[in-house]
């Protein structure tokens, strides 16, 4: 990483990046004058601090860099997990389902990796390496209530579904925050904030596409249909937190169920749930994913 | 990686639709003008937008989701056809799976018909001569193509979006949309549901289209065409 040239990217597209940083104006322009090898090699992290104090959103808004930090930790989960299927081979996963879905997402997954380690590079910010997971959501004790999940096919394909309903999820929750932090973007590159947004856009789609696969599969829906009471609809009680709120009906301020449908002049929850996904929050994620999945 | 080409790429496209933007209010006040001479004299400019055509008007969230409530009006024409005259051969999951996709199209359209109130454009007229509703292959053909470019849409179109509550809801829908074009290309062909075509296998992202590409697309499936002018998309 070249900090010289980091520091005149930003200044090529936001010239305010010096006053921006105006109380380390001195520092960051004296740099080669610093003389101690010491100092110099701290550099990455002032760097780092500076940045995230320079563009730094109101607290309760992770910045740009930290939702792409987060979308790469649940990335680095779903391709541990795929990889350690595919590392099973037919003992696991037969064939022609490798062939017809298995081989496409544990691609996908993969690249998304590369893919957000890259952005993240790209924006002179750190990728966080991934965490220590057990797939059994055992917490590190390899005995999780999906202790089976490497070697039963049917376990394995439920905990896929789970993973990517949630990453649709997890993605949808983040499109608000990148929007808060629009400005903060295009402060640091122009057109960053449409970038970052279409890719994440994109990423969630593909979830979905991931999700609507293996849910037909398992002989499910495509989509979430949930009750007037309960979001989750994969008869895993367990994972009630990953479908928590899949059972709103309310959409900007509107009870679709009031809609007319095709039948009538109202629309049934099962329609109204299965048309919409909802979103999950950035501490809703965690929450279900810490100490089980990721060993906390 | 893409990223650098992708947003230089995205700013020549910024760049000219701000051009198109101007362009547009130019050509509409000489159009206007021209209206008001051809009163006396023989002279015809061509308006703009065409005539018989729907605008989404400015630029801005009302716009935006006029574009989704268009698509989404699309798509259920679409799928009450479908259901009303099923291809022959249909089994009873595919009927099951397509009952529910047309139930879940004709919400978003009420939604957005609702949630627009009177800012909503007009009802439009759908044209499917293209579409053999008799066979299996050209109605998921036009099946899969309604629910990728959907997506790409959604997408294409995100960004613009200014109000976050909005953006959430777009959100909302895109991802069902997805879900439904992976079950449609699974039905015409077993895993092809995240495909080249419709996924690059490079970062493994969906394609996203801008609202000119989607609307030459759509306007091919419509009497009554779409028009963009403050999106760069003035000719149908």
């Amino acid at each position: 990483m070249n900090l010289f040239n980091i520091i005149e990217e930003i200044e090529n597209v936001d010239p305010e990046v010096y006053g921006r940083i105006s109380e380390r104006r001195d520092v960051i322009k004296n740099i080669t004058s610093f003389g101690s090898k010491v100092a110099l090699a701290a550099m990455p992290f002032a760097v780092g601090a500076i940045f995230k104090k320079a563009y730094a959103q109101s607290s309760s808004t992770p910045s740009v860099v930290a939702i792409l930090n987060y979308a790469l930790t649940l990335e680095y989960l779903e391709s541990t997990f795929y990889n350690a299927g595919a590392a099973k081979g037919t003992a696991l996963i037969p064939a022609a389902a490798a062939t017809n879905y298995f081989n496409q997402v544990t691609r996908d997954e993969n690249n998304h990796v590369t893919f957000l380690k890259a952005v993240i590079t790209s924006l002179g910010a750190t990728p966080v390496s991934a965490p220590q997971f057990d797939l059994t959501a055992g917490n590190n004790q390899g005995n999780g209530p999906f202790k089976d999940v490497l070697t039963n096919y049917q376990t394995f394909l439920a905990v896929a579904q789970v993973f990517e309903d949630t990453g649709v999820r997890a993605y949808k929750g983040q499109a608000e925050n990148i929007l808060a932090n629009k400005a903060a973007a295009e402060g640091v590159k122009a057109g960053l904030y449409q970038t970052v947004l279409t890719a994440a856009l994109s990423i969630h789609a593909v979830e979905a596409r991931h999700a609507s696969a293996i849910r037909s599969i398992r002989g499910q829906n495509p989509w979430i249909t949930s009750t007037a009471t309960v979001g989750n609809d994969t008869g895993i009680s367990l994972v009630n937190a990953n479908y928590d709120g899949e059972q709103n009906v309310t959409q900007g301020g509107v009870d679709v169920t009031t809609l007319k449908s095709f039948a009538g002049s109202t629309t049934s929850v099962s329609i109204a749930t299965a048309a919409f996904d909802e979103p999950l929050s950035m501490t809703q994620v965690l929450a279900i994913l810490q100490g089980s999945f990721i060993v906390k | 990686m893409k990223t650098d080409s992708q947003e230089s790429m995205l700013n020549a496209n910024m760049a000219r639709r701000s051009f198109l933007r101007y362009a547009g209010v130019g050509v509409a006040s000489v159009g206007l003008l021209a209206t008001a001479a051809s009163c006396h004299k023989d002279h015809k400019i061509t308006p703009n937008p065409p005539a018989g055509t729907i605008d989404l008007g400015a630029s801005g969230d009302l716009a935006i989701l006029n574009y989704a409530y268009a698509l989404e009006q699309l798509e259920a024409a679409f799928y009450l056809q479908v259901t009303a005259t099923p291809y022959s051969g249909i089994t009873s999951a595919e009927t099951s799976m397509l009952t529910d996709i047309r139930d879940h199209e004709v919400l978003h359209r009420e939604f957005f018909k609702a949630a627009l109130g009177a800012g909503a454009i007009s009802s439009l007229t759908p044209d499917f001569s293209s579409i053999n509703f008799s066979s299996r292959a050209s109605v998921l053909a036009a099946a899969a193509a309604f629910e990728d470019t959907g997506v790409t849409a959604y997408d294409g179109a995100g960004y613009l979006i200014t109000t976050p509550a909005y953006l959430t809801i777009a959100g909302k829908i895109v991802s069902v949309e997805a879900r439904h074009a992976a079950l449609i290309r699974d039905l015409i062909t077993p895993g092809s549901f995240a495909g080249p075509d419709v996924v690059d296998t490079t970062n493994s992202l969906n394609a996203s289209a801008s609202i000119a590409q989607v609307l030459k697309i759509a306007n091919t499936y419509l009497k009554t065409k779409v028009t963009a002018v403050n999106y760069g998309y003035a000719s149908v």
